[in-house]
């Protein structure tokens, strides 16, 4: 029933391309500018699309906020704290990652099994973009995501725990973690969705991947709090770096593979 | 992953005069075997019927057309590029539509629009945006939430989001899921203006008078294998329905 002959691809001359122009025989400059600009167009609409659509549902934000209130609020009450600096720091950057972690496994479930459910998944599989662009798109709006819910208890735990909070290398630090947490959380979120038991699968897949952020941030946050020096500080907040690094790099280069079945 | 580019001859490979063409082709999930060495052409501007009994493989066939799945083995191509080395250049050209609307609910039909349109790179966004959606009629209800949306304006709407980039093929994976008679009607008047355009058309439908009265070949997918291919002139409607039985069983 194949016949296979003619010499080039199929172009139907009935219809007008508008879509973006189709990759060049020789490569220049502004080839790679415009394959850089539309890789990063890609991951604008997808991030663009995640907070239009989350700004009218609040469905994500709004179950990670509850759940995060509701555990400052049971550890604040179930740790009747001795004062000390040294304790405060320990345990409220313990409280501080949990909190965070747990809240972000919320968020990083629903974001991507939402796409599942509705089927828009292959709506964005189906876009003639590179897929990391997607995978890009999605854990920037994840980072989003948990920023905003980070901004709201950071404040929080200040007042409850009568600690300040608001020192810019723990900020650095929050930001570093909750990164590596995202790039991680996205990738195993997008494994985990094709499974039946997705929402048991995707903590059981990303806490052991996850420990080395979550070690690193605890103990560059009680460091922090507990105004050690840099030579404590810094190793830590290095392997977060190292961490963030080659965990989006590996998602880079996996995530086509991952998705398509 | 972000790939480097590679001259054109290493993704044309040969080419073909089929849009769609699959040799041999074989997918496996797991130890199940859906599709069995499938072997289909579709012409440029031919519009194909796949009919076939729930898991006869249709929706498989079309998926690894459309990119979303890797076949086992064997070879397919769309637009003369083989998948799934040329995956990109096929999405380029590609255009799909199946009982989900692939749409977000909480985004408003434009602003779902104007989502694809960005992923697809679509040029003069305003301008096509507004063509397509005067073309299914959904331009009065442009800033309505998705989620207000009947069934049937859906599906419309998911056609104005396959058609966004003006491809040259296009796959419709059981379109009428769900559709009452009004947007069946509807839907076969859009489908017949798809195929006005020229486009190459591959549909898959449990719907055999349907599938006559719009495709100019029906072509019956049984057990993972094409079982039979008749042109329209060469069927007889009224007993159609018995050989489809025979075929199928």
């Amino acid at each position: 029933m194949s016949e296979v002959s003619s010499q080039k691809p199929v172009v139907n001359s009935q219809t007008e391309p508008v879509a973006a122009a189709p990759r060049p025989a020789k490569w220049t400059a502004s080839d790679y500018w415009r394959l850089a600009t539309d890789f990063f167009r890609a991951a604008g609409a997808v991030v663009w699309k995640d907070l239009a659509a989350e700004l009218r549902s609040k469905e994500l934000l709004s179950a990670m906020l509850v759940f995060s209130l509701l555990v400052v609020l049971i550890f604040n009450f179930a740790l009747e704290l001795e004062r000390s600096r040294a304790t405060l720091a320990t345990v409220v950057s313990g409280v501080l990652w949990v909190t965070f972690i747990f809240a972000g496994t919320i968020g990083l479930n629903r974001s991507l099994a939402m796409e599942k459910d509705r089927g828009s998944l292959d709506g964005l599989l189906l876009a003639p973009v590179d897929r990391s662009a997607i995978y890009f798109g999605k854990t920037a709006g994840n980072l989003l995501f948990m920023a905003l819910v980070e901004v709201i208890i950071l404040p929080l735990l200040s007042v409850l725990f009568n600690l300040s909070l608001l020192h810019p290398l723990l900020l650095l630090v929050v930001l570093l973690g909750t990164l590596g947490y995202a790039a991680v959380g996205t990738l195993l979120a997008s494994m985990a969705i094709h499974s039946r038991a997705r929402d048991v699968m995707l903590p059981i897949l990303l806490f052991p991947v996850a420990i080395p952020v979550l070690v690193a941030s605890v103990k560059a946050s009680a460091a922090i709090l507990a105004a050690a020096g840099w030579d404590e500080i810094g190793p830590w907040v290095n392997l977060l770096i190292g961490y963030d690094v080659i965990f989006v790099a590996v998602a880079f280069m996996v995530f086509d593979y991952v998705v398509e079945e | 992953m972000l790939r480097f580019p590679v001259e054109r001859g290493e993704t044309a490979l040969s080419m073909t005069i089929s849009m769609i063409e699959t040799r041999s082709l074989t997918k496996n999930f797991g130890l199940q075997r859906v599709l069995r060495g499938v072997d289909l052409a579709v012409a440029p501007g031919e519009f194909v019927a796949l009919m076939g009994p729930n898991g006869a493989g249709k929706t498989t066939l079309l998926r690894i057309l459309a990119t979303l799945a890797r076949p086992s083995l064997g070879q397919a191509r769309v637009a003369g590029f083989p998948l799934p080395a040329g995956a990109g250049e096929v999405r380029r050209r590609l255009g799909v539509v199946s009982h989900h609307p692939l749409l977000y609910g909480d985004l408003t039909a434009e602003e779902n629009l104007l989502f694809y349109a960005r992923m697809y790179g679509v040029r003069q966004r305003a301008q096509r945006l507004n063509t397509v959606l005067e073309q299914v009629g959904l331009a009065a209800r442009r800033r309505d939430l998705v989620r207000t949306f009947s069934r049937g304006m859906q599906q419309r709407l998911a056609i104005a989001r396959a058609v966004l980039h003006e491809p040259e093929v296009m796959l419709f994976d059981e379109p009428y899921t769900g559709l009452d008679q009004d947007a069946c009607a509807m839907l076969d008047g859009v489908l017949r203006d798809v195929a006005a355009r020229g486009r190459t058309v591959l549909m898959t439908t449990h719907d055999l008078a349907r599938g006559l009265a719009l495709a100019d070949r029906m072509v019956i997918l049984s057990r993972g294998v094409i079982a039979y291919s008749a042109r329209r002139g060469e069927i007889d409607p009224a007993t159609f329905g018995q050989t489809y039985a025979s075929v199928v069983n």
